[in-house]
């Protein structure tokens, strides 16, 4: 993924200019720009074969075929390990259960030989509980995901956490089902 | 009579011109109040349509906004213009008999006039019971402030009958969502407490959250998510100018005026676990005031300034602690239950409001402060962001309704209750104003 530190994207833009006015678009883009995104490090090893299912930095080559815009790397092609990026908790719980070991296990050995490649850890809650507590139980979840690849040998610079609490649950609705798919860190390249 | 109908007629005309011209706020963001419980003896009072000057067309109901205000506290049941006798607008107009006959025990009166390019509002206040007038005022405004002087009205018979004010002037802040996912959109609105008027403060496809009024309600705090990372920001509502506060390394989160404006109390993740940080507004210094391995969350300032009470899973599971704002230890405030957050303080600092766990479902309680006693306020299973109305009288919340997210309030100690919901979409994360000055 690309580094999230970026300037406005055409949403904040529309909110900006349709709210307030020049003033706010400015800060927006001082507070936005300020900060750099870090050039990516050098490629120094090649990577894995069986994880690099295609060339990575492909340069617009003219092509007969149909370009695919959309694919941006090994962890969208469902054949790929690296495409199960999401892993769930228990209740009110950052504890990362033994079951999503090799998950999380098979992203740390991806990255650790892209060490070009950043991904955000994206925390998640179920409803339950407050908000502000679930942003809390959010981050500790993407936290726990990432000291533990940290241990598995990723650089500290190519993972950002971001808590979503329970503001972004993954089924709609107030069941069992949906509290437990909503309970999760998931790994965006 | 005929000289209140025409008005009526009138004002009628003129919010509907208002609409077909776009000016009013749209159909999709108004807010409805519904009162579902009052007092078992609503006071009965009539509101007569106030007069007007010859030739003079106000925007608003004057007498209307008045009633409505009256009766959604759930303390009073409001006299229907039509069964009405007589419509005095003068107190010497006034025959408190035909009031007595109709069982009235308060009788409002009043009228507007023109002054410079606003208007002068004038109002006599009667028992009627005890035969006399016990109020009248005369109150100055702009065109565009009728319907706020109204309100103040309102408050200002409110008190005068209950003793205690009123809130009828104050605002609330909250957070609407329709769509998911990618064609999800977040609203952060703030409307009079009546549900009029609403206003975007912020609008985006990513979350809102955390709405926090400034003392004297000029300033909203809340944390954004645009561009993909979380941020605290503090808006101005006047010029709409917002200024960035914190956007660290993981959450940022919580947002808490002190009582004096001053500082910005909010929960920071930026050395690995959620803390209880103070940000000074002015100096922009940052200091940091829980350092635990456990969540610690949801800030709120005592009255006086001198404590935050805060949650914290430090014993295991989400409680209340209380520390002083120079430091020190924390002490665990909340007793029974095995969830309580999301603290904080009645404005008279001697009860707090949380949400706790009742037999698996999430409630509102309000826990007296000096006698440990803990009252629980509602009835849902999802019950969350209660927040004392500026009187202290009532707790508006968020809950949910046939698998939709509403507001509701309910009272303390007696009065009525109500519960507000959009005409589309989900409506959270209440937060009532300070009383507007």
């Amino acid at each position: 993924m690309t580094p999230i530190l970026t300037c406005p994207a055409p949403a904040t833009a529309r909110i900006a200019a349709g709210l307030i006015g020049p003033g706010l678009v400015l800060t927006l883009c001082l507070s936005g720009c300020a900060e750099v995104p870090q050039e990516p490090e050098p490629r120094q090893r090649m990577p894995p074969p069986t994880l690099d299912a295609t060339p990575r930095a492909t340069a617009p080559v003219a092509s007969t075929e149909a370009p695919r815009p959309t694919y941006r790397g090994p962890w969208e092609d469902p054949s790929n390990p690296l495409y199960h990026r999401t892993i769930y908790f228990d209740y009110d719980s950052a504890e990362i259960k033994p079951q999503y070991l090799d998950v999380l296990r098979t992203h740390s050995a991806y990255l650790g030989t892209t060490p070009g490649q950043r991904v955000t850890l994206e925390g998640n809650t179920d409803e339950r509980g407050t908000r502000e507590y679930n942003l809390a139980l959010g981050d500790q979840r993407a936290e726990s995901v990432r000291k533990l690849m940290l241990a598995e040998g990723v650089s500290p610079g190519q993972m950002a956490t971001l808590s979503y609490g329970e503001e972004k649950p993954a089924e709609p609705g107030h069941s069992e089902n949906a509290w437990r798919l909503s309970r999760r860190v998931t790994i965006q390249y | 009579m005929t000289k209140a109908k025409l008005f009526t007629i009138f004002a009628a005309l003129a919010c509907s011109a208002l609409g077909a011209l776009g000016l009013s706020a749209p159909a999709q963001a108004r807010l409805t109040i519904e009162v579902t419980g009052g007092v078992e003896a609503a006071q009965p009072i009539a509101v007569v349509p106030f007069g007007v000057s010859e030739g003079l067309i106000p925007k608003e109901d004057v007498a209307g906004v008045i009633a409505a205000d009256l009766v959604r506290t759930g303390k009073f049941r409001a006299l229907p213009t039509r069964d009405m006798m007589a419509m005095p607008s003068t107190a010497a107009e006034v025959d408190l008999r035909d009031w007595g006959l109709l069982k009235m025990n308060s009788l409002v009166i009043g009228r507007v006039e023109q002054e410079g390019s606003g208007y002068r509002v004038s109002y006599n206040l009667f028992d009627v019971v005890g035969g006399k007038e016990i109020a009248s005022s005369s109150l100055s405004t702009t065109a565009g402030g009728l319907r706020l002087t109204a309100h103040r009205i309102a408050d200002q018979v409110y008190e005068k009958l209950t003793g205690q004010p009123g809130v009828a002037a104050s605002r609330i802040a909250y957070i609407t969502a329709n769509g998911r996912g990618e064609g999800q959109t977040v609203t952060l609105r703030v409307a009079d407490a009546d549900g009029s008027n609403p206003q975007t403060i912020v609008s985006s496809n990513e979350p809102i959250m955390s709405p926090a009024w400034s003392p004297d309600g000029r300033r909203l705090a809340y944390v954004s998510f645009e561009n993909r990372r979380a941020a605290i920001y503090v808006q101005d509502l006047t010029s709409g100018r917002r200024d960035l506060v914190a956007s660290y390394p993981g959450i940022n989160s919580s947002p808490a005026f002190s009582p004096d404006g001053q500082r910005l109390a909010m929960t920071l993740s930026k050395d690995g676990n959620a803390n209880i940080y103070v940000l000074n507004l002015q100096t922009r210094e940052l200091t940091q005031l829980t350092d635990h391995f456990a969540i610690d969350t949801e800030p709120a300032w005592s009255p006086d300034g001198n404590d935050l009470i805060f949650t914290s899973d430090r014993g295991g599971s989400p409680q209340i602690y209380r520390m002083s704002t120079a430091g020190g230890p924390a002490t665990r405030l909340s007793g029974e239950g095995d969830y309580n957050g999301r603290a904080s303080y009645a404005p008279d600092g001697k009860s707090i409001t949380m949400v706790t766990r009742v037999n698996g479902q999430f409630r509102i309680a309000v826990q007296d402060l000096a006698r440990g006693f803990r009252k629980v306020l509602s009835d849902g299973g999802l019950d969350e962001s209660p927040s004392f109305a500026p009187n202290g009288s009532m707790v508006i919340y968020a809950t949910v309704q046939n698998g939709r997210g509403v507001l509701a309030t309910a009272a303390v100690e007696g009065g009525g209750s109500q519960r507000i919901s959009q005409d589309t979409g989900e409506v959270r994360e209440p937060a009532w104003s300070p009383t507007m000055k």
